[in-house]
């Protein structure tokens, strides 16, 4: 790939990196990544995933922004109140880095939309607050062979994992089904410090990047846990389930199935 | 010492840090191992930085030389792949 002067200049810091070089930032540019959740992680990971030139940035977001929002989802304003929340944060990253093609995806996803949209990135990076949601991107990423980084957040705790499937366990090898509803409470009914999701976010982001050029070890197979108040990373070790229902051996999911609604609270 | 002819040439007169450098791993990296690159530059920093760069990379300074009072000649052999 022939830079630009300006992209000389923009990737410097990147293409001086021996882990990176011009061939590792051809690859981010050359990368297609889709985020679901333009929320308080899609908005860090999104943000950082833009700076670095990522060439194709998809946000699958179907909600607007709102004033409680902003203590947290970066890449929203007060301009944007009202708006989409995958419009507003592409306007935010197209001012950031008009190299970054970025696709907003005004939809809810469902078991109907999901392998369709996914289809065509190269990883897929899960920002979302609900269970069932976070089931269904994992049950299509493992159907679609399709590297996955998945985030959590609530209170002053989050966790990070990278999902290789083929290669590492998956969300169900952890947990086979979501908790019953009502029983993990979301971020609006326990509260989120705002600073969390940009820790997770970030480490969400590096996930990507170093799948991108192919450096460095994999959060596969471990999940990572951040305790902020008690300033904790601590791993555990999660093992590949050969019973798992979507990923073992005998896979008894065959097809996606929808997100029941009471679920869906936030 | 005998003359060693180069395979690729790297103007980057007139370029300051840290493009100096920047321009300089391109080159680097579109050359094949064994092969070797000589820069031809002004900005004084950098006759000392990219040379102590190059090495970080794995690769091999054949010469730094000072040709006039303003300009430098360095001579880089690939030794790694990127």
């Amino acid at each position: 790939m022939e830079f630009t002067e300006e992209q000389l200049k923009r990737y410097s810091r990147h293409i001086i990196l021996p882990e990176v070089g011009g061939k590792g930032q051809q690859k981010i540019s050359n990368s297609k990544v889709l985020i679901v959740g333009a929320g308080g992680l899609g908005c860090p990971v999104g943000y950082y995933l833009a700076a670095a030139g990522v060439g194709t940035l998809a946000l699958v977001d179907n909600d607007v922004v709102e004033l409680s929002n902003l203590q947290r989802q970066i890449a929203h304003s007060v301009k944007t109140l009202g708006i989409n929340k995958a419009d507003s944060a592409k306007q935010t990253f197209e001012n950031l880095n008009p190299d970054v093609n970025v696709v907003a995806v005004k939809e809810r996803i469902n078991s109907k939309n999901i392998l369709g949209l996914f289809k065509d990135y190269d990883i897929i990076v899960d920002g979302t607050d609900n269970f069932p949601t976070r089931y269904l991107i994992n049950d299509a990423c493992v159907m679609l062979k399709k590297p996955l980084v998945s985030g959590a957040i609530l209170r002053f705790e989050g966790q990070v994992t990278t999902i290789l499937p083929g290669e590492g366990p998956c969300y169900r090898c952890l947990f086979e089904e979501p908790p019953p509803a009502g029983l993990v409470p979301s971020c609006q009914e326990a509260g989120v410090l705002g600073v969390l999701p940009g820790i997770i976010g970030a480490l969400q982001a590096t996930e990507v990047l170093k799948l991108i050029i192919g450096k460095g070890k994999p959060l596969k197979g471990e999940l990572l846990i951040y305790d902020a108040l008690g300033v904790n990373f601590r791993k555990v070790r999660v093992p590949k389930n050969s019973d798992c229902p979507i990923c073992g051996k005998n896979p008894t999911i065959k097809e996606l199935s929808d997100i029941p609604e009471q679920y869906c609270s936030i | 010492m005998s003359e060693t002819k180069a395979d690729k040439y790297l103007d980057i007169r007139g370029v300051v840090c840290p493009y100096t450098l920047v321009k300089s791993k391109l080159a680097i990296e579109n050359i094949n191992v064994g092969q070797i690159l000589e820069i031809i530059l002004d900005y004084p920093e950098a006759s000392d930085s990219i040379p102590k760069a190059m090495i970080n990379y794995g690769h091999a300074v054949l010469k730094v030389e000072k040709i006039n009072p303003k300009e430098w000649i360095i001579q880089v052999k690939k030794e790694v792949e990127d």
